[in-house]
């Protein structure tokens, strides 16, 4: 079991290092780092010693050590574009987007595993049968549409929800959290609504398909010929048995919602990493890039590295020696 | 005999599928006495497992039941809305399974499966249950029962898996067990344990066996009676030493013939030429015609019933009056 | 002894295979996947056909008369008495026309970079199934990570470096070409998936051994087995990615990333009509993304349908 830890552990930094490496790389061969940090006017001289304050002239594996290091520091260098210590525009960032992102994914697990058990059970329900054709519309639907009809609907027709913005937020130390106000709370609904929604349908026929594959498996077929009623069958053979590919993908896809916010936050102004990311695309603002790459590697691993310690618990044939007797 | 404990009489089974409907077992009559093993023998595709799901009420829609009687100590089961069917599986019919590795639930240990049903078919309490479920396992032999039983399923080996799957099967105490080749997926060396260990058990707990399986030195060892199927019908039926030492049916001699024998007679091995016809193209009359080395007028038109002949029933026009002018089938 | 290869078949032959196929069959019998194919097929001509069945030509800007800027769907125009069929937008776009150049321009971002993925996802798998070994576990795990990171974030990176490598002034004219290697570069993954496990199960089979011993070339070889074996899969992998190419498109260009404003796709046209929907003129946005939903959606149910008729368990 160790030896599993230690390898996911081990597994997890490489995969930071690789993303560490394309960061270093955007930064030393996109655009210029001395032309974006000082104006057109200085002289080739003062050029010529910033780059040399920078490391730009060390060999490549040291201006990529340093890099590491600074970033294991939390230094990521000034934006270019706004002039701040990109670190500092992270934080404030930060807390808005871990919020939404959250939220979305539990509303997205809580509804995606009812629904998809729902359908899986009642398999030719009209019922069942509408909510997969509406999954389906749903897929086919641009989460930014969802969105804008959200707002439509809500914000400018029925006046009940805010169009944009967090509404009132409570700092609790650098952290700001929406959901201990009514307007906050209020401006939370729809962008959770909007960015869970794909999720939810990716949940619901995850765990429809994963049902329905179980009730088709031999122990499932043991167990009618025992008599078990169908009802324990589907709850506690097939939904256990369902549980554990869905946990891993529901979790992974946990790690990538903070960077689908990207959109959602996007349509709803919401002042989170996702926006951030937008506008230092479209003005090549590298350091902010680079930081939210790092960023999102991170959530990532760290969330991988959750979810395999999740299945070692979850999945009894993982753990220990299997002991054959004969 | 007396009364038996299944009567399975003109049961046929049909699928509909996009290219017409196939029928899998086409009107077959049998009957298992109280504490008799009945095996049922015959090549894949045969339909002998087909006849044991039907039994037990499993056939998976579109399949159905679509002619005939299947019943339980005189009273039919084929019929019976699914909840009252639901309690006689496990209570009074048990099935076991080919393959032990995926017949248990990998994340459930023995004891939940156990524990799940003694419970389903009975009103005993947490404790009692388990009680039992440790006595079932020493019964068939699993060592160190009160450790074993916290087991999951992965910790155990192939032949020990089966065992359990046995005492999940006995757990209810029912009069018929249907046992679909329970040692298909075995180690050829832990054959001989199952099946032994199954004869032991069904005869001390009072049920009757249908074993199922292509495997005729099983049937050799444990059967009272055998059954040989060919393309959805009965050849042949009638009791063990009879079939096998003097077979009536050309196909049951087909087979006979093609088993090696220890016993120093080496003759070469007869082959049935050609290979049993799918289920979309079964020939008319009697189905076994085109590979019949005695085939002659009346097979390929008129399709023969089982008749008694000696110890036996056969199905064949070698032992009785054959037809003028009855309908073609 | 030689091993004996597979049969090749006519043309004719394999036509009237493919018709009698159990594939063609459950197209027939399946309302659902005719009636997706009708639309989608409808979609995809009035696309191909705008510059001869549009009314106007909604990228010449000369061809705009803004006076006739937001006129509501089939009411005559204030002050020129044109109608237009859905409207026009405040530029004095036909909105009818705007949304048959729209969906050309997604159409082709989506088309191209579809074919992009596949050229990538069948050749590395084909290279990591074939060469095995390290080249295998390195192409597989970019392979792994390409399809845990959100197609998004890969399309946005990709372009924000591209934009920082070419020089300002031809920004514009590389845009749907980045634009179309962005989106490509964010879904091969599955078709090297694929791909790969085919070529691991032909390559170990006899006649591929045979035919490395009499010395044919290796891309000869994976052509002619390999090739025919997974086009079924890629096939539906396609269908399903076409959708959300189209989709990646569109949200590129509705947040400001995706193709330049003279050549509005469907998503820049939702873009501009999110402002005006607030103040009323909802046709500027809607019909856009009723085109852009339809498109998807069809594209999406063709590629369920196809994926459940390629499928050998549900038969």
């Amino acid at each position: 079991m160790i030896a599993y830890i230690l390898r996911s552990l081990a597994q997890a930094v490489m995969v930071m290092l690789a993303v560490a490496l394309l960061a270093f790389s955007m930064f030393r061969f996109v655009g210029d780092p001395v032309a974006n940090m000082v104006g057109q006017e200085a002289s080739l001289k003062e050029r010529a010693e910033l780059a040399e304050r920078l490391g730009l002239n060390d060999p490549f594996p040291i201006q990529f050590a340093n890099f590491v290091r600074d970033m294991t520091r939390g230094e990521f260098g000034m934006s270019y574009r706004q002039g701040r210590p990109v670190r500092d525009l992270l934080m404030e960032r930060v807390p808005a987007t871990v919020e939404l992102a959250f939220l979305s994914s539990l509303f997205a697990l809580v509804f995606g595993i009812a629904l998809g058990v729902y359908t899986a059970i009642n398999r030719r329900g009209i019922l069942a049968n509408a909510v997969m054709s509406l999954s389906l519309v749903g897929v086919s639907l641009p989460t930014f549409l969802i969105g804008i009809g959200l707002i439509y609907l809500f914000a400018v027709e029925l006046r009940w929800l805010p169009s944009f913005g967090r509404g009132d937020v409570l700092k609790l130390g650098w952290w700001s959290t929406g959901l201990l106000t009514e307007t906050g709370r209020k401006s939370l609904i729809m962008p959770v609504l909007t960015l869970g929604f794909f999720q939810l349908t990716l949940i619901m026929r995850l765990v429809r398909a994963e049902m329905l594959e179980a009730m088709r498996t031999d122990y499932v077929k043991f167990a009618r010929a025992r008599g078990i009623p169908e009802r324990s069958i589907s709850f506690r053979h097939a939904l256990r048995n369902t549980m554990i590919p869905v946990i891993t993908i529901a979790g992974l896809q946990f790690g990538s919602v903070i960077a689908f916010a990207i959109v959602t936050e996007t349509v709803f102004q919401w002042p989170g990493l996702g926006a951030l990311f937008v506008q230092a695309v479209q003005f090549v603002d590298i350091p902010v890039m680079a930081a939210y790459l790092m960023f999102v590697a991170l959530v990532f691993v760290v969330v991988n590295l959750a979810v395999d310690l999740l299945y070692f618990a979850v999945d009894p044939r993982l753990r220990g020696t299997t002991a054959a007797a004969k | 005999m007396t009364a038996p404990v299944l009567s399975v009489r003109n049961l046929k089974v049909e699928f509909p599928t996009r290219r017409g409907i196939l029928t899998a077992i086409d009107d077959i009559s049998f009957d298992i006495g109280p504490g008799e093993v009945l095996g049922v023998v015959g090549e894949s595709g045969a339909g002998k497992s087909i006849t044991g799901t039907a039994v037990i009420g499993l056939i998976e829609p579109p399949g159905r039941i679509a002619g005939g009687e299947v019943l339980l100590r005189g009273s039919r089961i084929d019929n019976l809305p699914q909840e009252q069917m639901r309690k006689i599986r496990g209570k009074r019919i048990g099935m076991v399974f080919q393959d032990p590795l995926t017949s248990l639930n990998p994340l459930y240990r023995i004891g939940e499966h156990l524990i799940e049903t003694i419970r389903t078919h009975s009103t005993l309490s947490e404790s009692a249950a388990r009680k039992k479920a440790l006595s079932l396992l020493e019964e068939v032999g699993i060592p160190a029962p009160d450790t074993r039983i916290d087991n999951y399923p992965h910790q155990f080996s192939g032949g020990m898996r089966q065992r359990v799957v046995l005492a999940l099967a006995l757990a209810a105490e029912p009069e018929l067990v249907i046992a679909d080749e329970p040692t298909t997926a075995l180690d050829v060396s832990v054959q001989a344990q199952i099946i032994a260990l199954l004869k032991r058990l069904c005869a001390q707990h009072g049920a009757a066996v249908m074993l199922i399986t292509h495997d005729m030195g099983v049937i050799a060892e444990t059967a009272d009676r055998v059954a040989v199927m060919y393309a959805g019908r009965i050849a042949e039926i009638g009791p063990v030493r009879d079939v096998i030492k003097s077979p009536l049916h050309p196909y049951t001699k087909g087979l006979m013939g093609s088993i090696p024998s220890l016993t120093g007679e080496s003759d070469r091995l007869v082959q049935i030429p050609g290979s049993m016809p799918r289920l979309t193209a079964i020939p008319s009359g009697c189905r076994f015609h085109p590979r019949c080395p005695r085939a002659f007028v009346p097979c390929p038109t008129f399709r023969p019933e089982l008749q008694p002949e000696a110890k036996s029933e056969v199905a064949c026009w070698l032992y009785h009056p054959f037809p003028v002018q009855a309908e073609a089938v | 002894m030689r091993a004996p290869s597979p049969p090749r078949l006519t043309f004719r032959t394999r036509l009237w295979r493919a018709w009698d196929s159990d594939v063609a069959w459950s197209f027939r019998h399946s309302p659902v996947a005719i009636l997706a194919a009708a639309m989608a097929l409808t979609l995809l001509l009035s696309a191909v056909l705008a510059p001869l069945i549009a009314p106007q030509n909604a990228f010449d800007a000369a061809s705009l008369n803004l006076m006739e800027g937001f006129t509501r769907p089939g009411e005559p125009s204030a002050v020129t008495g044109r109608v237009f069929v859905l409207g026009t937008d405040d530029q004095g776009r036909d909105m009818l026309s705007a949304i048959l150049y729209g969906s050309r321009v997604s159409l082709l971002v989506g088309f191209a970079s579809v074919v992009f993925s596949i050229a990538i996802g069948v050749s590395l798998g084909l290279m990591a199934g074939y060469l095995g070994g390290r080249t295998d576990a390195f192409i597989m795990r970019i392979a792994d990570i390409q399809l845990s990171f959100p197609a998004i974030l890969i399309a946005l990176l990709v372009f924000g470096i591209a934009r920082g490598l070419i020089a300002p002034q031809y920004h514009e004219q590389a845009a749907v070409v980045v634009l179309i290697i962005a989106i490509g570069l964010s879904n091969w993954a599955s078709y090297a998936r694929t791909v790969r496990g085919s070529t691991l199960v032909e390559k170990n089979k006899d006649y591929v051994m045979s035919a490395r011993v009499m010395g044919r070339s290796p891309f000869a070889i994976m052509g002619q087995h390999v090739l025919p074996n997974v086009t079924g899969p890629v096939l539906v992998i396609a269908t399903i990615n076409l959708a959300l190419a189209i989709i990646a498109e569109s949200t590129l260009s509705f947040l400001g990333v995706g193709v330049p404003p003279t050549q509005p796709s469907l998503g820049t046209l939702i873009r501009v009509g999110q402002q005006f929907l607030f103040s009323g003129e909802w046709w500027i946005l809607l019909y856009p993304a009723l085109d852009l939903v339809l498109l998807a959606l069809s594209i999406n149910l063709l590629g369920d349908w196809l994926r459940d008729a390629l499928n050998p368990k549900l038969r």
